[in-house]
C-alpha cells in the first residue's frame, strides 16, 4: 500500500494555519494575483470594515479582462471599463500594491504574466479571482480560483477558508503524434473524465507525455483543469520549472536560487505516492481536437463525426448543445465553415503558441470574409514575437495583430462575435454566449488548428499543412 | 459573528431551471461585470435568455410569473460551472433566490454561494424531478429548507437533502462571513508565513 504523500499533501500541510470551527482549512496564500473584474467590491468590503491588506508584498494586480487590444488611448471609448480601471488605480494605489498597468511592459493576462515574471513558484499557494487560476499549478504550485468574498479575505488575511481535495493522478503516457499539442490533452482529458468529474478532485498530471512537455505546454494543460470540474490542476516541478524559472524578475538569485531548488524539489510527490484515484490516458492515440457542443467536454477528433445524444449520460444535454451550434449527429467536424479565428487567451497565448500558429501561417492568406486576431497574452509575449518577426507573419497572412489582453475568450472588451457567427478558438470555454453573442459558436481547438482554420474558412486537420 | 447572521432555514416558493452543465456564463453574462459594485446584479440573471437583442422578453423560469416572489431554486447537475464570478450567486440572491436545491453544484459556485450566506443543498436525480414537477404544476407549493437538520419539508412530507459539513456549519453558526473568523487568527497567520521558506527569498 503506498504510503508516500502527494505534492498537494505537502503544500497544503505547510500551509495549513488552522482548523477553523467550521471544519474548514485556514490556508495561507503565498501569492495573491488580482485584476479589474472581480475586486472592487473586495476592496470597498475592506473599506466598509477599515481593514489594511495583510500582506501588500504577496499581492500583484494587472488589467487584462476589459482591455481593449487595438487602441488603448485613455480614457477608454467604453466608460463602463474607464471606470472600472480607475477603481482598480485607486484600489492599488490606495492599499500599496504593485501594480502592472496599461503603461507597463509587465501589463498581460494574469496567469500569463505570474509565471513570466517569475512570481509563480513551485511549493507555495496562490489564489486569484479567476476560474483559469490553476494554470500556475504547472509549476507544482497549489492555485486556486476564487470568488470576490474570497479575495475580500486574502486581502484581509492573506489566508483561505477552504475544504481539502482529494488527489487524481493522470498519466499521458507514451508520445504525442505530430500536430497533436498540449491543447488536445486537455481537452481528451476533459471528453473522457466529463466536464464535473474532477469535482472533489485535484487534478496530477504526469507521464511521459507531461515529462517532456514543455513550461508553456505544461500551462495549457494544467490551465483547463476546471473546465473537466478540478479546481486545481498541477505538475510535479522537474529540471524543466527549474530551467524556466531560473534568471526571472522575482526568482531568487545566485545561493538562494540553489535554496530554492532543494525546497521545489522537496515539495514533488514522492514516488511512491497515494492517489485517490489513478486515470491512464495514451498520447499515441490522440488526435487534433475540435469542440462541437456548449461545453468543453463535447470535443471530438478531427477524423470522427459528430456523436449522437443517446451516446451520452445527458442526452438532453447533448440535444441542447446541437440545438445551439446548428447541426446533426453524424456530420463530420472536418469542413466545418467559420467566420472568426482567434488565436490568444490564458490557454494559448504565449510564445509557444504563436509560433505554432505563425508556422502554420507562414507565406499564406486568411480565406477571404474570414475576421482573424492574435492577441498576444502579455506586452512581453508581444515583445518577444516581434523580436522574431511573427508579427508580420501574421499580418503579412491577414491576421490582425493585438495588444495583450483577454480579448475575444470572454468579450468583455470590443472583441466580440456578432449574431450566429462561428468562431474556431484557441481560448477555453465554449459557453453559450460566451465570446459575446447570444447566438454565437465557438470551436475550442489549438493555436495551430485555428490558425489552419483561418486559412481555410473551415475546420481542417492541421497535419495537412504540417505535411 | 453575531447571531443574526445564522442562516438556518429558508422557505417560500421554488422556481424551476432544468438543463444539466448550466455555467456562470449563462447565469450572468460578462458584460455585466465591468459594474464595480453587485448592487445592479440582481436585474442580470439569466439576462440573455430572458430578453432578446431588442429587449423584448423570452420564455424562461425567470420571467414567468408563476414563479415570481420565488425564493429557492430548483436545479439539475453541475449548476454553476466555469468561471468564478461571484456575480453569478450574487445575480440570483439580488433576484430573490435565498436557497438553491439541485443535484450536484460546481465547486466554485457552491463555496461562493456559502461566502454570501446561499446555501446550496443535494437531492437525487428522482427526487429532483418530483421536486421540478411539483413546483411547476402547482408553483403555490411552500417548501421549508431546514440547514440544520438537513431536510426539505413540502406538501405535508419530509426528505433529507446533503450539503457538506463545513458548508453546514458555516451557516448555522453564522460565521459564512469568513473573515472576521479568519482575521482572528492573524498571529497564527504570521507564524506560519515564518516558517515558508520563499517567504524569506529563501535567504537562508
Amino acid at each position: 500500500m503506498a504510503s508516500g504523500r502527494t505534492l498537494y499533501d505537502k503544500i497544503w500541510d505547510s500551509h495549513t494555519v488552522d482548523i477553523l470551527p467550521t471544519g474548514q482549512t485556514q490556508l495561507f496564500v503565498g501569492l495573491h494575483l488580482i485584476h479589474e473584474i472581480t475586486t472592487a467590491p473586495a476592496f470597498d468590503m475592506l473599506r466598509e470594515n477599515g481593514f489594511k491588506v495583510a500582506f501588500p508584498e504577496r499581492t500583484f494586480a494587472t488589467v487584462d479582462h476589459i482591455v481593449p487590444t487595438d487602441l488603448r488611448t485613455r480614457p477608454f471609448l467604453d466608460a463602463e471599463a474607464e471606470t472600472l480601471i480607475q477603481v482598480l488605480e485607486k484600489n492599488v494605489g490606495e492599499f500599496g500594491i504593485d501594480f502592472f498597468g496599461l503603461d507597463s511592459d509587465k501589463q498581460g493576462i494574469v496567469h500569463v504574466i505570474g509565471p513570466q515574471l517569475g512570481l509563480t513558484q513551485p511549493g507555495i499557494t496562490l489564489a486569484c479571482g479567476d476560474s483559469h487560476t490553476s494554470t500556475h499549478g504547472a509549476f507544482g504550485t497549489l492555485a486556486f480560483g476564487i470568488g470576490t468574498s474570497q479575495v475580500r479575505d486574502v486581502l484581509a488575511t492573506q489566508t483561505l477558508a477552504i475544504d481539502r481535495l482529494k488527489v487524481r493522478r493522470i498519466n499521458v503516457n507514451g508520445s504525442l503524434p505530430p500536430g497533436v499539442y498540449a491543447k488536445d490533452v486537455i481537452l481528451n482529458i476533459i471528453r473522457k473524465l466529463g466536464v464535473s468529474g474532477g469535482k472533489g478532485f485535484a487534478y496530477e498530471y504526469g507521464g511521459a507525455v507531461l515529462d517532456r512537455m514543455s513550461m508553456e505546454e505544461r500551462m495549457t494543460v494544467c490551465n483547463m483543469s476546471i473546465e473537466g470540474g478540478a479546481l486545481v490542476g498541477y505538475v510535479n516541478p522537474d529540471q524543466t520549472t527549474f530551467d524556466f524559472l531560473r534568471g526571472r524578475e522575482y526568482v531568487p538569485k545566485g545561493e538562494a536560487f540553489d535554496r530554492a531548488v532543494t525546497y521545489w524539489k522537496s515539495v514533488a510527490s514522492d514516488a511512491g505516492a497515494r492517489y485517490d484515484d489513478v486515470v491512464d490516458v495514451e498520447g499515441v492515440k490522440l488526435e487534433p481536437t475540435v469542440t462541437w457542443g456548449i461545453n468543453p467536454g463535447q470535443a471530438v477528433g478531427i477524423s470522427e463525426k459528430l456523436p449522437r445524444p443517446e451516446e451520452f449520460p445527458d442526452p438532453d444535454g447533448a440535444r441542447k448543445a446541437y440545438d445551439h451550434m446548428g447541426w446533426s449527429p453524424g456530420a463530420p467536424i472536418l469542413g466545418t465553415p467559420i467566420n472568426v479565428a482567434f488565436v490568444g487567451s490564458c490557454t494559448n497565448s504565449r510564445l509557444s503558441d504563436l509560433r505554432a500558429a505563425a508556422k502554420i501561417a507562414q507565406g499564406k492568406r486568411v480565406a477571404p470574409g474570414i475576421r482573424a486576431l492574435v492577441v498576444p497574452g502579455s506586452a512581453e509575449v508581444k515583445t518577444l514575437a516581434e523580436k522574431e518577426g511573427l508579427h508580420k507573419i501574421f499580418t503579412a497572412a491577414g491576421f490582425e495583430w493585438r495588444e495583450a489582453g483577454c480579448s475575444m475568450c470572454l468579450a468583455m472588451n470590443p472583441d466580440r462575435l456578432q449574431g450566429r457567427e462561428i468562431c474556431a478558438s484557441s481560448s477555453n470555454r465554449n459557453f453559450i454566449g460566451r465570446q459575446g453573442s447570444p447566438g454565437g459558436r465557438t470551436l475550442l481547438m489549438s493555436p495551430a488548428m485555428v490558425a489552419a482554420a483561418a486559412l481555410s474558412g473551415k475546420v481542417v486537420d492541421v497535419r495537412e499543412y504540417l505535411a | 459573528m453575531s447571531n443574526d447572521s445564522k442562516i438556518t432555514n429558508v422557505s417560500g416558493r421554488a422556481i424551476v431551471v432544468r438543463g444539466n452543465d448550466i455555467d456562470t456564463d449563462r447565469i450572468i453574462p460578462a458584460r455585466y461585470l465591468k459594474e464595480p459594485t453587485f448592487a445592479r446584479m440582481g436585474d442580470y440573471p439569466f439576462f440573455d435568455e430572458r430578453f432578446d437583442a431588442a429587449g423584448k422578453t423570452k420564455p424562461h423560469p425567470f420571467n414567468d410569473p408563476k414563479f415570481k416572489g420565488a425564493s429557492l431554486l430548483f436545479v439539475n447537475k453541475n449548476f454553476g460551472c466555469g468561471s468564478s464570478r461571484e456575480h453569478a450567486p450574487q445575480a440570483l440572491y439580488r433576484f430573490g433566490v435565498h436557497a438553491v436545491v439541485g443535484e450536484s453544484f460546481a465547486a466554485i459556485f457552491a463555496g461562493n454561494c456559502v461566502m454570501i450566506g446561499m446555501p446550496t443543498v443535494t437531492v437525487g436525480e428522482r427526487e429532483i424531478e418530483d421536486l421540478m414537477g411539483l413546483a411547476d404544476s402547482k408553483p403555490e407549493t411552500s417548501f421549508a429548507l431546514d440547514i440544520e437538520a438537513k431536510r426539505l419539508a413540502y406538501d405535508g412530507k419530509s426528505i433529507p437533502v446533503d450539503i457538506p459539513e463545513t458548508h453546514r456549519k458555516a451557516l448555522v453558526d453564522g460565521s459564512w462571513d469568513s473573515t472576521g473568523m479568519l482575521r482572528a487568527n492573524l498571529d497564527k497567520v504570521k507564524a506560519t508565513a515564518a516558517k515558508l521558506p520563499y517567504m524569506t527569498g529563501f535567504r537562508s
